[in-house]
Order: C-alpha cells, then sequence, then structure tokens
C-alpha cells in the first residue's frame, strides 16, 4: 500500500484558517490502512481544528467526507460533488495521488494535501509500516531472495553490502535493518549464497522515474472512442 | 603492465607497495595541498586523494590529484558512486587519464547523512562493483557503457576497497571475489586493528585464489589516544577495535599516548607484512601526515624504490 504520515497540525490549520468553509475529504484505501487520512483520521482533524478555532477566535467553518478511494473517478459521486462546491478549499487526507486527482477534477477549488506520502510499504506490525518497494518498474527482488535492494539498502546497492553493515543494521540508521544483511542470511538459508557471486550490471533506469513520468497502457481494457462518448 | 602507474610497476617487480593518503581541503586553496603533499614527498609510493569523504564536501578529489602530480606524484584518485551518475562517472574518468592519472579506487561512499549536507539527494546510479567493471570496460573494451567505441581509452590502474570486519562477515571474502571479476587488480582494506580477524580473512582469500588476482594493501591507521580507539570502536561502523588494544593505549599517560599508538602502527605493519598474500600497506593517518615518514622508517619501508 501507499504509506502516509498526517502533516503537521499548525501547517493544517494556517491553511484552513485562510477560508470560511473547509471540507476535510478522506481516503477509505491505503491511508486508511496506514492510518493517516481515513474516515477516523478525518473526524480527529475535524475536531482538533474546531477547538483551536474557538480557542484561537478564528471563524471559519469545517465539514468532513470520506470517499472510498480518491484516485478513482467513480467514488467521486454527486454528493462528494456537492460538498466540494460548498466548500471554499478542500484538505483531503488521501496519498499525492488522490491530491492531484482531486485537484484534476475540480480545477476551480483550492485543494490542499493533508498528508506527507511517504513510500510503498507494509504494516510490519502493529503501529509500524515499513518501505518495501520503490516501484522502480523493473521488478529484481526474486535475484536477492525476496528482498529489495533498491527500496531497502540506503544506497541501493545491487552487488553486496557497504562497509557500514554493523551486527545487520545499516549504519545510516540502527533501528533499521541492513537489506543485504537480511538478503546474505536468507541465501545462506537457501543455500544460494554462491548466486551472488554473479555481477549484477548496472540497472536500466529508465523504466524508473528517470524515465519521466510512466504510464501504462492495456490496449484491451479500453473503450473505443464511440464506447467512451456514450459512457 | 598496462598502465603508467607507479604501484602497478612496483607490485609487479614484486615490490612491497607503501601508499598514503591526503584528504583534500576545505577551500580552494592550493598551498593546502602541497602542504600535505610535501609530508609525504619521497615517503610514500603513492598518494589515495579521498573524495568527499564522510560526505563532507571538500575539494574535488580530481582537482586535488592534479596538483600533487605537479609535483610528482603518481596519485591514486577516489571515486564514489554517491555524486555522480554513470555519465558523468565515464565523462570523468576520461578526463582523469587526459590529465594524466593513473590509478583509480572506486568507491560506493559515505552516505550523504554523515556529513554536512544530509538533505542532498544521493545518487547511486551504478554501485562501486558496477564502477569497476566501467572503468574495465573503458580501458580494456575500449567501449562506453552505452556501448559507442572509446575514442582513446583511458588507461587507469584500478583499484578498490574492502572491509574485512563489516557484516556479513561470510560475504565479504565473496565480495572482494566479485570486484576482483570486475577488474579490481588493487585492494586497499579498512584500516585494521583485529590482525587475528584480518588474518582469518586473508585465509578464505586466498582460498578463493584471490591473492594472485589482485594486490591487497593491508590498511591501517595509527591512534592517537585511548580516547581515539574507544571513539572509533563506538561510533564508526564496521571498525574493529580489541578491547586489548585499548587498554594497552589506556596504560600508558596521556602525554605519551600518541607515540605509543605510532608504536602499535609500526607493529602492526610489521606483522600485516608477514601474512601470506599481503602486498602492501595503505596508511591512512588522518590529520596526522607529519607522522607517515616516522612510521614508514620505523616499519623498516624507507627509503621507498624511485619512481
Amino acid at each position: 500500500m501507499i504509506v502516509a504520515e498526517r502533516k503537521l497540525f499548525d501547517d493544517l490549520y494556517a491553511k484552513a484558517s485562510k477560508h470560511k468553509k473547509v471540507l476535510l475529504l478522506g481516503c477509505g484505501t491505503c491511508v486508511t490502512v496506514c492510518m493517516a487520512g481515513g474516515e477516523k483520521e478525518v473526524d480527529i482533524l475535524d475536531s482538533q481544528l474546531k477547538l483551536a478555532s474557538r480557542e484561537r477566535g478564528d471563524d471559519f467553518e469545517v465539514t468532513t467526507h470520506t470517499i472510498v478511494r480518491q484516485c478513482d473517478d467513480e467514488f467521486f459521486d454527486e454528493e462528494t460533488s456537492r460538498k466540494i462546491a460548498a466548500a471554499d478549499a478542500v484538505i483531503t487526507l488521501a496519498c499525492g495521488v488522490g491530491v492531484q486527482f482531486c485537484s484534476e477534477k475540480y480545477p476551480e477549488k483550492r485543494v490542499y494535501a493533508g498528508v506527507n506520502t511517504v513510500f510503498y510499504g507494509a504494516t510490519v506490525e502493529q503501529g509500524l509500516w515499513e518501505e518495501r518497494c520503490a516501484g522502480c518498474g523493473e521488478c529484481i527482488v526474486d535475484q536477492f531472495a525476496g528482498i529489495c535492494p533498491v527500496a531497502r539498502c540506503a544506497k541501493s546497492l545491487m552487488n553486496g553490502p557497504c562497509g557500514g553493515s554493523s551486527n545487520g543494521k545499516c549504519e545510516v540508521d540502527k533501528e533499521t535493518d541492513c537489506a543485504w544483511a537480511l538478503i546474505v542470511k536468507r541465501m545462506k538459508e537457501l543455500g544460494t549464497l554462491e548466486e551472488l557471486s554473479e555481477i549484477t550490471l548496472p540497472k536500466d533506469w529508465s523504466t524508473s522515474r528517470d524515465g519521466g513520468p510512466r504510464r501504462i497502457v492495456h490496449e484491451s481494457l479500453r473503450l473505443d472512442e464511440g464506447t467512451k462518448k456514450e459512457g | 603492465m598496462k598502465t603508467k602507474s607507479n604501484i602497478e610497476r612496483l607490485l609487479e617487480k614484486g615490490e612491497f607497495v607503501v601508499t598514503s593518503e591526503c584528504g583534500p581541503p576545505r577551500g580552494s586553496d592550493a598551498e593546502a595541498v602541497r602542504k600535505k603533499g610535501n609530508l609525504l614527498k619521497g615517503v610514500v609510493d603513492g598518494v589515495n586523494v579521498t573524495d568527499n569523504q564522510t560526505s563532507v564536501v571538500r575539494m574535488s578529489s580530481l582537482s586535488s590529484c592534479i596538483i600533487l602530480k605537479e609535483m610528482g606524484f603518481d596519485p591514486i584518485w577516489q571515486l564514489v558512486c554517491r555524486d555522480r551518475n554513470r555519465i558523468a562517472i565515464q565523462s570523468d574518468i576520461l578526463g582523469a587519464a587526459a590529465l594524466g592519472i593513473n590509478n583509480l579506487l572506486c568507491l560506493s561512499g559515505d552516505h550523504q547523512s554523515f556529513g554536512d549536507n544530509p538533505k542532498a539527494k544521493n545518487v547511486y546510479d551504478i554501485d562501486s562493483i558496477q564502477l569497476i567493471y566501467t572503468a574495465k570496460t573503458l580501458r580494456d573494451e575500449g567501449k562506453f557503457l552505452g556501448g559507442d567505441e572509446v575514442k582513446g581509452a583511458p588507461m587507469l590502474f584500478i583499484g578498490a576497497a574492502e572491509n574485512p570486519f563489516a557484516d556479513p562477515f561470510e560475504i565479504r571474502a565473496l565480495r572482494l571475489g566479485k570486484k576482483v571479476k570486475a577488474g579490481a587488480e588493487f585492494i586497499q582494506t579498512q584500516c585494521i586493528y583485529n590482525v587475528e580477524k584480518f588474518s582469518k580473512w586473508m585465509e578464505e582469500v586466498r582460498e578463493r585464489g584471490l591473492h594472485e588476482k589482485c594486490a591487497i594493501l593491508a590498511g591501517v591507521t595509527p591512534l592517537k589516544s585511548a580516547g581515539m580507539a574507544k571513539y572509533m570502536k563506538k561510533n564508526v561502523p564496521g571498525m574493529d577495535v580489541p578491547d586489548s588494544l585499548i587498554e594497552r593505549l589506556s596504560a600508558v599517560p596521556k602525554e605519551n599516548q600518541a607515540e605509543e599508538g605510532i608504536k602499535i602502527c609500526v607493529e602492526m605493519i610489521q606483522q600485516l607484512k608477514e601474512i601470506e598474500g599481503v602486498r602492501g600497506v595503505h596508511i591512512m593517518a588522518i590529520e596526522w601526515e607529519e607522522k607517515v615518514a616516522e612510521i614508514v622508517k620505523a616499519a623498516g619501508l624507507s627509503p621507498r624504490p624511485s619512481a
């Protein structure tokens, strides 16, 4: 999932207080799972903003709404459009994709990001999320016993650990596992360690962000021009 | 012999090679480089020039190499993957060769979070082994990574670093083998304080026959005090400083600890020299270059064969 973290309250308050009517728009998918921007977090922010505006004597109205997904056209239904239209500004708690999609759909509306989108990751344990994928466009994890050095090594090294790997931890942060310590351990267990003696040649980054914004086209799924117009 | 490198020539002759290191200044004063150079003149066979070590911005490694070259040194140009993509790396390699640089040491580079610009973006388009491969491809195949022909191949003696003490230990010799396979002809190790563990690593190196395929130069750094030893043990990742060494330094009055540190360093060199497959020593006297001559002499490695 896409993992995000809510922006600091003061930052969001400063944005909200510039307007008369603000809609907090939650997203029911990834940011709900990572507890950054779902219905619950929208309610918390709503209460915080109302409380603070009363204390600080600022006069603005806050309303809330959460939809299933902000990265999909079909969930911006009539009710959502009505609520957005009624507000002067929207603070969306969706990931960066949702913020942009919402802005594209309502170009006349001021749309603010309520969260910082951080990584593609997994829930490792309750209350802990960790990065697992960098979306490089050419998956190589099976070469490394299922552990991605692109996303999980601080230097994205592809031919073994640097000199800073210490007791299984990364030199950059002692809380972080050294990806290469994990790779070596797992390959040893699998009896495939010697496979690492093959040199991994320079990676093709053109499939990654370095090739410019990416798009995927599924011709078989596309609607033909006629159907599009009708739809 | 492939290149005009002084250390390649000496290694081929079977000489025990001595190299040292010079960290460029944090400013544009060429005189600062010459000052350090003067302390090493005639003392060693080659001088490494670090590339923004610990991610602290300094005068460029290549520029400092040129200043040292003008003084008659055969510099060992350090190049890290942190700050350049493959376009800049290949271009700089050509430029360095054009300026008469003969030795290249390929490194990943310290992470930027340790330096004075922790907000910087790192590059790591390629890693250190891919960098070795790049330098070798340019030199021996006469080809760029993109496949085009190089007009005038850069004749550099290619080296790499290795830390025998970093974890996981079981991958270290294998990874050295990979560096050799990629094209590394000499290896300078991280500073050694634990000779026993280093010997164990060398055993694995010999088992894989790597000592015959590349020249291993054992790294040493003289300790200035018990405090420095403790600091390195605790704070430098992948550094193995045995307690017995700290105790030995602590047992000496503070004002004599530096002298004791030099003595330890000299003893260490003498022990390392006896290990089969060690072809030289790399003395990294961090901001203590004035002591290198004394160490080399005390270790019985003076005078150096003429260039």
